[in-house]
């Protein structure tokens, strides 16, 4: 595939957003009726489902902590998810991105509310085009959220990428191919942590700063949309007459 | 799955409170400024066999790298390129709680952060790796070993990753007219080709304090690192938060300017090592 | 008649319910940030403007057992001294045969599935419950022990409050209305014995509707209207006493 025009004459990107534009996003609560909590995540074409099971007992009662829950987390695709067949054996990057994205909801999960016990997330990647592992995290906490696990705040992500020298928000996986940064940021907005952050490629210091900036903007306006889709479930339900 | 690590070793608290008590005040029990790096002793083509290679020791810390060259086919998208594998092990010998068995996500994060530093910052230039365009390229496997674990696994892999890197020779190879290739080890025609160099800095939290290179006692009170790739033309090449714990904004920006400030220095003691071994003074060993 | 309703106001974790110096009366749902006081859990935030204090009722989460609380559980394990039974918490509860025997067993000519097997149902009390030990149960006291008859509906947890409303008030209309014996357990599981079954299918789905209309005021007036319409319906009553 010939590398494509990043940024347009016109100073728009690839699919026609603006630098500072974030995708689509659609958020849907409770999908799921067996899980204690669910949520689904979509990032424009990218689609991410998470589960919460617990908090629980498991058979491994040597992984349990005495005066907290553990969580365990699993990032996963679909074989189907991504346009070359992903095996379905775990790859490094899912060892990896499962420990991210677990590190990414942590800091905010009162997990001494449920000592000697496991929660357990699940994250099912349905379809990738860029941003999965920041869809993953945002649909993570919201799964938690509707399963009545105490947090301090949600956890929303998004990522920034530096493509053709500018740096834009909520990057695809075209402009994370080509592009030449790609840097993920979860953040509670309300207390104020950053509980991820990833930089893959190069930026200078004054870079760093914008972008930062940027994906802290981006976040809130994702923060806003989780806040409200947790709200909708309750709005929605109607008084039947 | 992933799961929130059982601390491997209890820290007794009374201890675990003095470390953060002394981390509180700006001090440490190894007498370090919040901000100093631990003394790095590295070891310039440390095993023979390797084609390049390096041992490190970082205060009690000892990594050691190798680079093994192979023939190999390229990938589809970069025929006349070389490829760059980079495998990490923690070793048993490192600590009573590893474990022999494939790399856990420990590892695994250790060896795909730095291959993201190398890659992204062109660190090997690959464009000079081919040996038949389109068929013959060399690849690169960078393997990284832990063999005593005291801390802060991630930096001291990383220089000894680069330093490794930076002692790569090329060997000879013959290409007949079937297009086969003959690898000849004993002769070496050139250094590894390389365009830029790159460490990491860790600069770890605990509470409000934020410190550069954590020991394995600080790290029993440590939440969050902040891992930095730092290029030698002071450039930020890649970031990891690593841990339990999470950043305010600030604190990330006053991170970067430790690391920033830590990474171009290692780099430069790296460099001046290479040239020392090049000249013909090695020094020291393991124990 | 209008009911007397507090002002409530719905919550999702990380939101600020209010600022300045307050007490929390639910420790687990509300957190002090400075002085801020966030909700951790989707829930009804309510503000004692006297007391000052704050609560957040939480409208998701799993059970969460409490010495005293009354419990429904399912046997799930057979032990050579106890039971294990499912409470819908995130731990079994431990039923001690000792204790619902009434005497001491011999394990060795006593197989305790003679008395409880999995899958039976045990109404029981907690009896003690901490963060070093599992919660254990009991069957001592009036009414408890294995429940034999009856229908289970189950509804969240988190809701079990609304089903018995302000001083029982929503428990005596879901009794007297139907003419059902009703046991509302702490877990969530509400076991029903009703006249017929036409009455049973109404109270299954008045139960149901609290569940799901929890968090809109009104609720109380609007359950009692909703079981008179659909005896109406099923000709159990008069439809004279609905005539507009």
């Amino acid at each position: 595939m010939e590398r494509p025009r990043l940024i347009r004459e016109d100073g728009l990107r690839h699919d026609g957003r603006r630098p500072d534009e974030l995708r689509p996003i659609r958020v849907s609560i409770g999908v799921l009726n067996k899980a204690s909590g669910s949520a689904l995540v979509e990032y424009g074409r990218t689609k991410v489902l998470a589960a919460v099971h617990g908090p629980r007992e498991i058979p491994q009662r040597h992984m349990l902590l005495p005066d907290r829950a553990i969580i365990r987390c699993r990032y996963h695709m679909l074989s189907f998810s991504t346009h070359e067949r992903k095996s379905p054996a775990p790859s490094r990057r899912e060892i990896e991105l499962s420990k991210v994205v677990r590190e990414a909801i942590e800091p905010v999960v009162m997990s001494e509310v449920f000592p000697r016990t496991a929660i357990d997330v699940f994250v099912e990647v349905i379809n990738a085009d860029g941003g999965t592992r920041t869809a993953a995290v945002t649909a993570a906490s919201l799964a938690l959220a509707d399963a009545g696990v105490p947090m301090r705040d949600l956890v929303v992500a998004v990522a920034v990428g530096k493509v053709g020298g500018v740096l834009v928000l909520d990057i695809d996986e075209v402009e994370d191919m080509y592009g030449e940064a790609d840097m993920p940021v979860a953040v509670a907005p309300s207390i104020g942590l950053m509980t991820l952050l990833q930089l893959n490629g190069v930026l200078t210091r004054e870079e760093f700063r914008e972008a930062l900036k940027l994906a802290l903007k981006g976040a809130t306006q994702i923060y806003e949309k989780a806040r409200e889709a947790l709200r909708d479930r309750y709005m929605k339900v109607k008084v039947e007459e | 799955m992933s799961h929130t690590p059982s601390p491997a070793v209890i820290t007794p608290r009374l201890k675990a409170n003095t470390i953060a008590n002394m981390l509180k005040r700006g001090v440490r029990s190894s007498g370090r400024t919040l901000t100093d790096y631990r003394p790095t002793d590295i070891v310039v083509g440390y095993v023979q066999n390797a084609d390049g290679s390096a041992l490190v020791r970082l205060g009690n810390t000892v990594v050691v790298a190798g680079v093994k060259l192979e023939v190999g086919s390229p990938y589809p998208d970069a025929p006349s390129e070389g490829a760059l594998v980079v495998n990490a092990e923690f070793m048993p010998t490192a600590s009573p709680t590893f474990e022999p068995g494939p790399p856990d996500e420990n590892a695994i994060e250790l060896a795909r952060v730095i291959d993201r530093a190398l890659r992204e910052l062109k660190v090997v230039d690959m464009s000079k790796l081919a040996i038949v365009p389109g068929r013959k390229v060399w690849v690169v496997y960078v393997d990284i070993y832990v063999l005593d674990h005291d801390g802060n696994l991630v930096d001291a892999s990383s220089i000894a990753t680069l330093t490794a890197l930076l002692n790569t020779t090329l060997p000879k190879v013959e290409v007949d007219e079937l297009g086969n290739v003959r690898v000849d080890r004993s002769v070496r025609v050139s250094p590894l080709p390389i365009n830029n160099k790159v460490v990491t800095v860790t600069v770890a939290r605990t509470e409000n304090v934020l410190f550069v290179d954590p020991d394995l006692d600080e790290e029993s009170v440590v939440e969050t690192k902040l891992v930095i790739a730092v290029s030698d033309d002071g450039r930020i090449a890649g970031i990891q938060k690593s841990g339990s714990g999470g950043l305010a904004e600030a604190e990330v920006l006053a991170a970067l300017d430790i690391a920033l400030k830590t990474g171009v220095n290692l780099i430069k003691t790296v460099e001046s090592k290479v040239s020392e071994a090049a000249s013909g003074h090695s020094t020291s060993t393991l124990n | 008649m209008q009911s007397q309703e507090v002002q409530r106001v719905l919550v999702v974790p990380g939101e600020v319910i209010a600022e300045g110096d307050y007490k929390i009366s639910t420790p687990n749902y509300v957190v002090r940030v400075d002085r801020k006081y966030v909700a951790t859990i989707v829930g009804l935030a309510q503000i004692d403007s006297e007391s000052r204090e704050i609560s957040v009722i939480p409208l998701e989460g799993c059970y969460i057992p409490q010495p005293e609380d009354i419990v429904i559980g399912y046997v799930v394990d057979t032990g050579l001294t106890s039971w294990e039974l499912d409470i819908r918490a995130p731990f079994t509860a431990t039923l001690y045969a000792v204790d619902f025997l009434g005497r001491p067993i011999n394990p060795a000519r006593e197989d305790l599935n003679k008395y409880l097997t999995p899958g039976d149902t045990v109404l029981a009390r907690v009896e003690a419950f901490d963060r070093n030990r599992g919660p254990i149960v009991t069957t001592k006291g009036k009414g408890l022990g294995k429940v034999v008859r009856g229908t289970i509906v189950e509804i969240s947890p988190v809701k079990v409050a609304r089903v018995i409303g302000r001083r029982g008030s929503m428990y005596q209309i879901l009794t007297n209305e139907t003419g059902c014996e009703v046991t509302v357990a702490r877990n969530g599981r509400i076991l029903i014995n009703c006249p017929s079954r036409e009455l049973e299918e109404v109270l299954v789905m008045a139960i149901l509707k609290i569940e799901r209309e929890a968090h809109i005021p009104g609720l109380t007036d609007r359950v009692k209207e909703f079981i008179i319409r659909e005896k109406v319906k099923r000709g159990l009553i008069g439809g004279e006493t609905k005539a507009d």
